[in-house]
């Protein structure tokens, strides 16, 4: 029976220790600057931090996978290549890429270090997997959030590589690394500088008794005083069109794969990975006892496989908006 | 410095389509991409048919590109780029990698989804077989020189003038805006042809829905910015279609590159399109809606 890697987000040392004691397989990271896409102040480990997480991870006989996934900028590439060289140094057990020139980069430099295709690499079809299998000796792909689960099943069968597929937390619903809705707005993207919806550009205002919210000069969102706000990105804002205001192109809500787990394990997905490299270690540590729990239970049988409401109680409880979706699984969602 | 316009980027029916590309015919513009590159749903014209409006515009004196589906995220959309990239008569613009494993061998032009960042990657999208790159829509002035002087001597063109198309996904905003999922849409986009608009709750335009794509609301307007276009060596100017008057604005750059028109003349020219406002931001190395003196 297929039993997928648990990999979950290790934004600190005290998430990825938090990670690992609650029984994920791996744990991705970044470093404390650019070369990840979640370039956020406080987040993300220094050279010192990595080690002692790596050797924290190996003794458990767990992993620790380097997310160097935003795209290197022209005339500084070699910063890039250094985070690399440091983290290969480091042992770390795989490398997340997104960029051609970084993927040749490891290739070429550090051919025996696992290469993992980041999600921010829009991956979505065989016959660009092949090509990053082919030419970039790629061993694994992470799938954009936005497959419908027959295509992640066809994709198992014909790509020739494994594949990562998320399972909770936050969802993008544009195909990653092609999303330049934060850098319309602030400057900052993903793709550029690792950051969507920077912290620096957020401004909360109070205005005739309601909350009003601003990504530099774009109004996004408009809260009543009883409503609950949530972090302003574009994607889950409310706007207007056609006469009224709703949430145009998103609902704030998180992804949960619980209810077709099952249907992953039986396709053969190598891996279930947890968004939320920004996230406190207590929600690390909660989502991924419930993942394993869950993940356990299913390839111990999966034909017996059951739900059980407390998993589904404990994830919503810790969902965005307390809303969750499967999300483009589910064909609707489209 | 040469003219390009992009594919039409929103849903026209097909008699719109062969007479937009009439007018296009007898306009200067130098090479023309063709294709539906958003929706494998918007089907109205076959492969077929496209080779025959390529064929058309080529006698014209045009250079004729298919350009692919961005996102192929099924059997239908992969059938359709494998088809594509197989035509054996026209150069294609890769939207997506699949495209570029595809075409192996066989000269192409790699397309502003592909993430072409950096001098290593255009290098080994070059030696993929491209012969020409479309500049992310985020890399500016700065950003492009430093890629330029260092990577190999591919053709570099990036858009000029248009709403830029800023996101992709798999959902259909425009469906899913009139409470229909994306298998039974009922081709509501035929009924938006310039998209459907988003305004923030303060009433400013913002982004413009098209099916899987979000755009820019506000078009981008570099032609204040020839100078600097050319210092930066940029070889392609690309201008978005749009519903009516693309052949004034292939006339406004037209003039503006051959110096047939003052920047006065041209500005002019483009105002009927830029009424409320324009953006050179990502040019300028700023946040792309922001229009920079």
């Amino acid at each position: 029976m297929n039993k997928p890697e648990l990999v979950c987000p290790g934004g600190t040392s005290a998430a990825v220790e938090a990670a690992i004691d609650a029984g994920a397989d791996a744990v991705y990271v970044g470093m404390r600057n650019e070369t990840n896409a979640r370039n956020f102040p406080g987040l993300n480990l220094d050279q010192a931090e990595l080690v002692a997480s790596i050797r924290y991870a190996h003794r458990k006989g767990r992993k620790i996978y380097l997310a160097i996934n935003t795209y290197p900028q022209p005339g500084r590439v070699n910063t890039w290549e250094r985070a690399v060289d440091e983290a290969v140094a480091t042992g770390v057990d795989a490398l997340i890429i997104a960029d051609l020139g970084l993927l040749r980069y490891c290739q070429e430099h550090h051919p025996r270090v696992p290469r993992h295709l980041s999600v921010q690499g829009s991956a979505t079809n065989a016959d660009a997997l092949r090509f990053y299998a082919e030419r970039f000796g790629v061993t694994r792909a992470v799938l954009p959030r936005v497959l419908p689960l027959n295509q992640v099943e066809r994709l198992t069968q014909e790509a020739p590589l494994s594949l990562e597929v998320f399972g909770f937390g936050g969802l993008c619903v544009m195909v990653e690394g092609r999303c330049a809705l934060s850098s319309y707005a602030t400057g900052v993207s993903p793709n550029t500088c690792g950051a969507c919806s920077p912290a620096a550009s957020v401004r909360w205002e109070e205005h005739a008794g309601e909350r009003r919210v601003r990504l530099d000069g774009v109004l996004i969102d408009v809260f009543q005083k009883t409503e609950k706000a949530g972090y302003p990105t574009i994607c889950k804002g409310r706007f207007k069109t056609r006469g009224a205001v709703n949430y145009t192109l998103e609902e704030p809500t998180s992804l949960n794969v619980l209810p077709i787990l099952a249907d992953l394990v039986q396709a053969g997905v190598a891996a279930i990975k947890i968004e939320g490299r920004q996230r406190s270690p207590t929600y690390v540590a909660r989502v991924t006892a419930i993942m394993r729990a869950a993940i356990d239970a299913c390839v111990r049988d999966p034909l017996h496989f059951v739900l059980q409401p407390e998993w589904m109680q404990g994830l919503s409880a810790l969902a965005e908006g307390h809303q969750q979706t499967l999300g483009a699984f589910h064909r609707p969602w489209r | 410095m040469k003219l390009s316009l992009a594919p039409i980027p929103f849903y026209w029916s097909v008699d719109e389509i062969r007479a937009f590309y009439d007018e296009i015919a007898r306009t200067p513009v130098d090479i023309v991409y063709l294709g539906e590159t958003v929706c494998y749903k918007r089907r109205g014209l076959h492969l077929d048919d496209w080779i025959g409006i390529a064929d058309m515009l080529a006698a014209q004196g045009k250079e004729v590109v298919l350009s692919s589906l961005v996102l192929v995220d099924g059997e239908a959309e992969g059938k359709a780029t494998r088809r594509l990239c197989a035509n054996g008569r026209y150069r294609i613009e890769a939207n997506d990698m699949s495209a570029v494993s595809l075409s192996a061998g066989t000269p192409f032009i790699a397309g502003a989804t592909l993430n072409i960042y950096n001098e290593h990657t255009l290098a080994l999208i070059a030696e993929a077989g491209a012969t020409r790159f479309v500049a992310p829509i985020e890399l500016g002035s700065t950003a492009l020189m430093a890629l330029r002087t260092r990577a190999p001597a591919l053709e570099c063109e990036i858009l000029a003038f248009g709403r830029p198309a800023l996101a992709y996904s798999a959902r259909c905003f425009t469906a899913r805006n009139y409470d229909r999922g994306k298998d039974a849409c009922e081709r509501i986009c035929l009924d938006h042809p310039e998209g459907l608009l988003v305004e923030t709750q303060e009433d400013e335009a913002f982004l413009v829905l098209n099916g899987l794509q979000i755009h820019a609301a506000t078009p981008l307007n570099y032609a204040a910015e020839l100078d600097s276009l050319r210092h930066t060596h940029i070889d392609i100017l690309r201008i978005m279609p749009e519903k009516t008057g693309t052949e004034r604005l292939i006339d406004a750059f037209h003039g503006l590159l051959t110096g047939r028109h003052t920047r006065e003349e041209v500005a002019a020219q483009l105002a009927p399109f830029t009424a409320t406002g324009s953006a050179n931001g990502y040019w300028r190395g700023q946040a792309g809606r922001l229009s920079c003196p």
